[in-house]
């Protein structure tokens, strides 16, 4: 029966947590970019004009234009009074509404993502079953070598290599580019494939716990297929670690796909968001950064409540303890709770 | 039922992803005749910020054209005179002209044009204009400047000149909301900050282009970009790096263009600081620079090291007669120890004041070939005993740098061509001690100056060339920035692109002077 208290409690406290966590990256964003070296009005100016026309004249243009000179807490003021609004203000290199660009970038972003997470998971958990239920053998060293191959390159040579395979040597893919489905598809399976190096392991641990528990053997004794055994008590128990990673992953991916999106010309966030920052375009990278943590515990969210689903227990210790993560339960059972 | 849920989550993803990237708002599938794939974002449709890439797709068109060698043409004025001192400039303009919204270009819309363009930061907005307005009486465009200006036409071949209908601008700040202009080609979608799809503007007023659509994309990255052109995804990438030429010059079915262009690596100095503020500490720095060795090694571009500012592509400023310097660390050595600069036994760096002797040099990652460089030259100038350190920054820390007079060098691929007259750099650059601030730091050379105002009203051609002559010699010789190699833009072609000329000027793809071959070569 699913938790619904518990998931309700719980969705509450983060939609707290949001609140707080959407002034403070604000704030902190603020400030970092204030105090980075260098004059603002010359980085807008030269993100806007191009290497060959910044000028002093036109830092100065720029200056005025955006009321560069006001004092730092004005803006500062300006904007939290614009984020009560819902409102993210302009940006300052191009003029347009920041929510504008964002949700065509986060668009591209999350498609890439999600597309790059389900390649994850239609490698990984194959692998990772394979290697957990044959552990220490001959399919558990093969995938510790690949996985270990893979995840030592960095994401930009997987990315090259699968351009040279797939791309020019059999030319089925498009190098780079976007605007069709055919375009995701390297830069997904890139970001698969360093996914799935690690979540594999993850599954593959989580696996051989959860076969070499008690509670499992005990199904097996009590004269459990081996399929009923591991439909029955393996999936949920195996799954809660996993989901929980995938989670802390996909966090880190929306964060962290700038190379790929680079290597491939995709236009998503993460290269948005450089060019934010080099550019000191204070207003995108403030909307980056809260409509990142706003993500982040949205995800974080998600987790847990499907951790709650999958592993009902959880609610006992999240109500017992409130800080207590839901996330951390290693998911074992007793033999006594499985022969129920 | 965990089945159907696991067939129903990757059933909505794909539909997700399929949604997230092909949604209302997004851009078809490039099926132009043409791509081409530039590093350049296109970040406004504001002619003053991103007309570089409009005026290359031939969509912005400005009154005065160039040609490849340099010299003003015809454009969207036929022709133009000016007064004797230079004060006042008339221009016919091209009748028959039509936007790409199917309106005439007006006398009044070019005016307006210029008058907003006057108003937004480019070479327009810094000159003595007085006023931009029409002759009812000849019908000519009339520009009147309160002190003379020798460049004033090449300054209306700058992109952020070029024309547009009254339509494209929106608001009180003018700013442009849809490209509508003259060109043989118009905007069919645009995506920004990545993508321009263009196709042929039928109501064009010259020769009607044979390619009829041709698509500009972004491509961050060079070697994305030479993998584009290999697979056929583009037909033209520019900007590569020396090893996706390599990669490119050995493929099949694509070859690579080098074209000198009137750019310049070189390092700007503040001459104000006592290693630089003389000729012979200038010099020595100059003798310790391998320059063959940076365009062989680095640049892989033989030829292309630097003995002047201005390179072969920049007709009277390039002056052939001065000589190739070659590495000599003993020369440099003793016009140091000359200066007092002691390097003593046992020590790293020449001492100055008690301290190793040393430079902070700026550079830029936009061109990556600069980092590069930098480091190169800080391997060479320590054998001089001078010690660099090198700060890769934003391009903006070079204005900025001189703006407050904290910089000391920085290293920099300078556009001497952004207006095709070199003249109007070097009254913007070296007209006085304060330089530029792609210029000369604290440099006072009156010689210079006098010579760049007797240039700026000198009618005789044979005159003004010997002048240019002398200016560039004066350079060399005085060294207040240190040319280091001449810049070479490599471009990969597709072999089935027929007519391809790259425009060192980089105003244009000529685009309109193409065809296409049916399959590609093999």
């Amino acid at each position: 029966m699913m938790p619904a208290a518990a998931i309700r409690n719980l969705l509450l406290r983060r939609l707290l947590q949001l609140l707080l966590m959407a002034w403070a990256i604000g704030t902190i964003t603020f400030v970092l970019v204030r105090s980075l070296p260098g004059d603002m009005a010359y980085r807008i100016a030269a993100e806007r004009y191009g290497d060959d026309a910044i000028t002093t004249a036109a830092a100065a243009s720029v200056r005025q234009e955006l009321g560069l000179d006001v004092p730092a807490w004005q803006h500062y003021l300006n904007w939290l009074l614009e984020l009560v609004q819902l409102n993210l203000g302009n940006s300052l290199v191009s003029g347009d509404p920041v929510i504008h660009n964002l949700q065509h970038q986060l668009s591209y972003t999350l498609a890439l993502v999600f597309a790059g997470l389900l390649v994850s998971l239609l490698l990984a958990i194959p692998i990772g079953l394979l290697a957990g239920f044959k552990a220490n053998r001959g399919a558990d060293h093969l995938s510790l070598l690949a996985s270990t191959l893979i995840r030592a390159q960095p994401v930009f040579s997987v990315g090259l290599l699968l351009i040279f395979l797939l791309a020019m040597n059999i030319q089925w893919l498009p190098v780079a580019g976007f605007g069709e489905l055919k375009h995701l598809i390297l830069p997904a399976l890139t970001l698969g494939i360093c996914m799935a190096a690690v979540s594999s392991r993850i599954i593959r641990n989580s696996t051989v716990d959860v076969t070499r528990s008690a509670y499992y053997q005990f199904a097996r004794v009590k004269g459990l297929s081996r399929w009923h055994t591991f439909v029955h008590h393996g999936v949920r128990n195996i799954s809660v670690p996993v989901v929980a990673y995938l989670g802390i992953q996909t966090v880190m991916l929306i964060e962290g796909v700038i190379m790929i999106e680079s290597l491939f010309a995709w236009p998503g966030i993460g290269h948005a968001l450089s060019h934010a920052i080099f550019s000191r375009d204070v207003p995108m990278i403030q909307g980056a950064a809260l409509l990142m943590g706003m993500l982040f515990v949205v995800i974080n969210a998600l987790v847990d409540a499907i951790c709650l689903w999958l592993d009902p227990r959880l609610q006992l210790s999240a109500s017992t303890s409130n800080n207590a993560s839901p996330t951390n339960s290693t998911g074992k059972k007793t033999a006594q709770e499985a022969s129920l | 039922m965990k089945t159907y849920l696991l067939v129903a989550a990757l059933a909505a993803t794909v539909l997700l992803a399929n949604w997230l990237t092909s949604d209302g708002e997004d851009i078809p599938s490039s099926d132009a005749e043409l791509v081409i794939s530039g590093p350049f974002e296109m970040v406004s449709q504001d002619p003053s910020e991103a007309g570089y890439v409009f005026t290359r797709m031939q969509v912005l068109e400005t009154l005065v054209d160039v040609s490849s060698h340099g010299e003003l043409q015809a454009g969207l004025a036929t022709d133009w005179q000016h007064s004797d001192d230079f004060t006042e400039w008339r221009f016919q303009i091209r009748p028959n002209v039509s936007f790409h919204d199917g309106t005439p270009m007006t006398l009044a819309s070019v005016v307006n044009s210029l008058r907003i363009a006057r108003q937004k930061p480019g070479p327009l907005k810094g000159l003595p204009i007085e006023s931009i307005d029409t002759s009812a009486a000849t019908n000519e465009l009339v520009i009147t400047l309160s002190e003379p200006y020798r460049p004033m036409a090449a300054v209306l071949a700058n992109y952020s000149t070029a024309i547009l209908a009254p339509a494209s601008y929106q608001g009180d700040d003018h700013h442009v909301e849809q490209v509508i202009a003259t060109g043989p080609y118009q905007v069919a979608e645009l995506s920004l900050p990545h993508r321009l799809q263009t196709q042929r503007f039928d109501g064009y007023w010259g020769a009607k282009p044979a390619i009829a659509s041709a698509d500009y994309i972004t491509g961050h990255r060079s070697e994305t970009r030479a993998l584009m052109l290999q697979n056929g995804q583009a037909d033209i990438v520019y900007n590569l790096d020396p090893a996706s030429m390599d990669m490119l010059s050995h493929a099949e079915g694509v070859h690579v263009s080098s074209v000198a262009i009137p750019r310049t690596i070189a390092i700007k100095l503040n001459t104000a600081l006592p290693l630089l503020n003389s000729v012979a500490g200038r010099r020595a720095l100059s003798l310790a620079i391998d320059r063959q060795g940076i365009a062989m090694g680095i640049l892989r571009v033989p030829g292309s090291a630097a003995n002047q500012l201005f390179g072969p592509a920049m007709g009277d400023w390039y002056n052939p007669n001065l000589t190739q310097p070659q590495r000599d660390l003993t020369s440099a050595n003793q016009l140091l120890d000359q200066l007092g600069f002691n390097w003593p036994a046992g020590s790293q760096f020449r001492l100055f004041e008690g301290k190793p002797l040393q430079l902070d040099m700026v550079t830029y990652a936009n061109r990556p070939e600069l980092i590069t460089i930098a480091t190169a030259i800080q391997a060479q100038w320590a054998d001089v005993g001078v010690q660099v350190n090198v700060l890769v920054d934003n391009s903006s820390a070079i204005p900025a740098g001189h703006h407050s007079g904290e910089l000391q060098t920085a290293l920099m691929a300078r556009n001497f061509a952004s207006v095709p007259d070199t003249l109007s750099v070097m009254l913007k650059d070296f007209a006085d001690a304060n330089g530029g601030d792609w210029g000369p730091m604290n440099w006072d050379y009156p010689p210079l100056f006098a010579l760049l105002q007797q240039m700026k009203t000198e009618q005789d051609p044979g005159l003004f060339h010997q002048q240019a002559q002398q200016a560039a010699a004066m350079l060399a010789a005085q060294l207040p920035m240190i040319p280091v190699t001449f810049y070479q833009q490599q471009t990969g072609i597709s072999d089935r692109v027929k007519g391809f000329r790259f425009d060192p000027y980089e105003r244009s793809f000529h685009i309109s002077d193409m065809q296409l071959n049916a399959e590609p070569q093999p």
